[in-house]
């Protein structure tokens, strides 16, 4: 159902170039189908019908309406598909409806809730729910980035290959922003976001085949969501890879994971996903992390991504390494991420390898304190109680 | 579909007159120049004289008011601008791209109003 309606409306929007008309136009032909296939029975084909009744709704409204440019030529469109219709062949248009939602000139959360809501089905109160957001600020920012792709001209298009990188990236990072936001709130949710992006990914991957990036991304992303029934202990708190009972982890999708990350690599076209989901896999060494082999990672992923969110990660790997002092150095360069918690939890962390445990108590104090969930704050509790029960500086 | 490119700069970070990234930049906008009319797709474009030439006006309760100097006290000011016509905002972009003072300022992409019902 979610599949058919999303193809439906991916073929509508990239004719009509206007996503709001498209849903109106799809949503009345699905009620004249509650109606007209209860008297005449279901038709041949379904979704032809649905499409053939969409258009020629959309025809109806386009000529009722104020003609403009853009009105003519969605005009001439329909016409033409209206006249030879395909039921038997309906195209699928998905990935132009997902690059169209996930264009750059649409704010990243205004690209999340079009594409959960176009491609995926959500409704508006489940996808305000999911980013804690009141229903009628997301309905408004629903309607304003579907007004905004219809009057800046976004276009339904893949595109061209001097923008393919870059655009996809956009995808990538807007459908793992997804995935995070489903990994944080747990899989108790009513509709479960870990789910949604898989299935996105899974759903891109499919639609352009034999592309490395998208490879890497869903292998970063199986990798990733193989450890979600692990990462909180019985008593709560985070835990991260390397403390998580193994027995919990999904072998299913970590083989899935290795195997099309191997396929990726093999296409030799590195990138910034591929190396995340290398690093993911790592994480996931016997018997314990690999740590020079991710910290070597980091540094190729500098390259792609000078940020100092990937520096921290790169400090933290190299003191895992066995270079604590050296990590330190890099992590207290990084002044910039002073209001991001990870970076004080990742000071700490470093501060007590280095043995400064009156640093690493402030430093755990404040990330204590900023933390996003309990969890994470119970972590950090346990890690900071840790460190009295050695000689340190407030030991005895 | 018709675009105004917007070209906002900041005159301080503007290369100076007389230096070779001066010439650059003006064989950059030669160049653009050149490649949106062989595109076909260049309708208008202009270049502004400095914001110090600039003088604002607004009526307020049927007096008009006249003041010195640019509507908003901004670092970047509106340097010039094209008007093009593609089919949408990618080929917009891509063409904004090739202005030089992408690289040191902004360009704001805006589509035009449609007023030209049933053509």
């Amino acid at each position: 159902m979610r599949a058919d309606r999303g193809r439906l409306l991916s073929v509508l929007a990239a004719g009509l170039r206007d996503l709001s008309l498209a849903e109106e136009v799809l949503q009345e032909a699905a009620v004249s189908a509650l109606s007209h296939w209860g008297r005449a029975g279901l038709p041949a084909s379904p979704q032809g019908w649905l499409l053939q009744v969409a258009r020629r709704k959309a025809i109806d409204r386009l000529r009722g309406a104020k003609r403009s440019n853009r009105h003519a030529q969605a005009l001439t469109v329909l016409a033409r598909d209206e006249a030879a219709p395909e039921p038997d062949a309906i195209p699928d248009e998905r990935l132009r409806l997902i690059f169209a939602c996930c264009h750059p000139a649409l704010e990243p959360k205004s690209r999340v809730a079009l594409t959960l809501r176009t491609v995926c089905g959500l409704t508006t109160p489940e996808i305000a729910r999911a980013f804690l957001d009141a229903e009628p600020t997301m309905g408004q920012r629903i309607s304003r980035a579907k007004a905004k792709i219809t009057a800046a001209g976004i276009p339904f298009a893949i595109p061209e290959d001097d923008h393919w990188a870059e655009r996809l990236e956009t995808v990538l990072t807007t459908i793992y922003l997804i995935f995070t936001t489903g990994y944080v709130a747990g899989p108790d949710e009513p509709r479960d976001l870990c789910l949604e992006a898989e299935y996105l990914m899974r759903l891109i991957d499919r639609l352009r085949p034999e592309d490395a990036e998208i490879e890497g991304a869903l292998a970063m992303m199986l990798l990733t969501a193989a450890r979600r029934a692990a990462r909180i202990g019985a008593d709560g708190a985070s835990l991260p890879p390397s403390e998580q009972d193994r027995r919990l982890w999904d072998h299913a999708r970590i083989s899935e994971g290795r195997d099309i990350l191997a396929r990726a690599v093999a296409r030799r076209r590195p990138g910034p996903f591929q190396i995340k989901a290398a690093i993911a896999d790592c994480q996931m060494a016997e018997p314990r992390p690999d740590w020079p082999q991710i910290a070597a990672l980091y540094g190729a992923l500098l390259r792609f991504e000078p940020t100092p969110v990937v520096q921290l990660n790169a400090a933290v790997a190299i003191a895992e390494a066995g270079d604590p002092a050296r990590g330190l150095a890099m992590v207290e360069t990084l002044s910039d991420l002073a209001d991001y918690q990870p970076f004080h939890a990742a000071r700490a962390a470093l501060l007590a390898m280095t043995g400064d445990h009156q640093g690493a108590i402030a430093a755990y104090q404040h990330a204590i304190a900023t933390a996003q969930t309990p969890a994470e704050a119970l972590f950090l509790t346990r890690r900071m109680e840790g460190l009295g029960s050695g000689q340190g500086a407030l030991g005895a | 579909m018709q675009y105004m490119l917007l070209i906002y700069n900041d005159p301080a970070k503007e290369p100076p007159y007389g230096t070779p990234a001066f010439n650059e930049m003006m064989g950059g906008y030669f160049a653009a120049n050149e490649r949106m009319k062989a595109d076909g797709v260049l309708r208008s474009g202009e270049g502004l004289q400095g914001v110090e030439t600039a003088t604002s006006l607004r009526i307020k309760a049927g007096k008009v008011e006249t003041m010195d100097g640019p509507f908003a006290e901004t670092r970047e000011h509106l340097g010039g601008y094209y008007v093009i016509d593609v089919p949408d905002l990618d080929a917009a972009l891509t063409y904004a791209a090739l202005i030089p003072s992408a690289h040191f300022g902004t360009i704001e992409v805006r589509p035009l109003m449609d007023y030209n019902p049933g053509a």
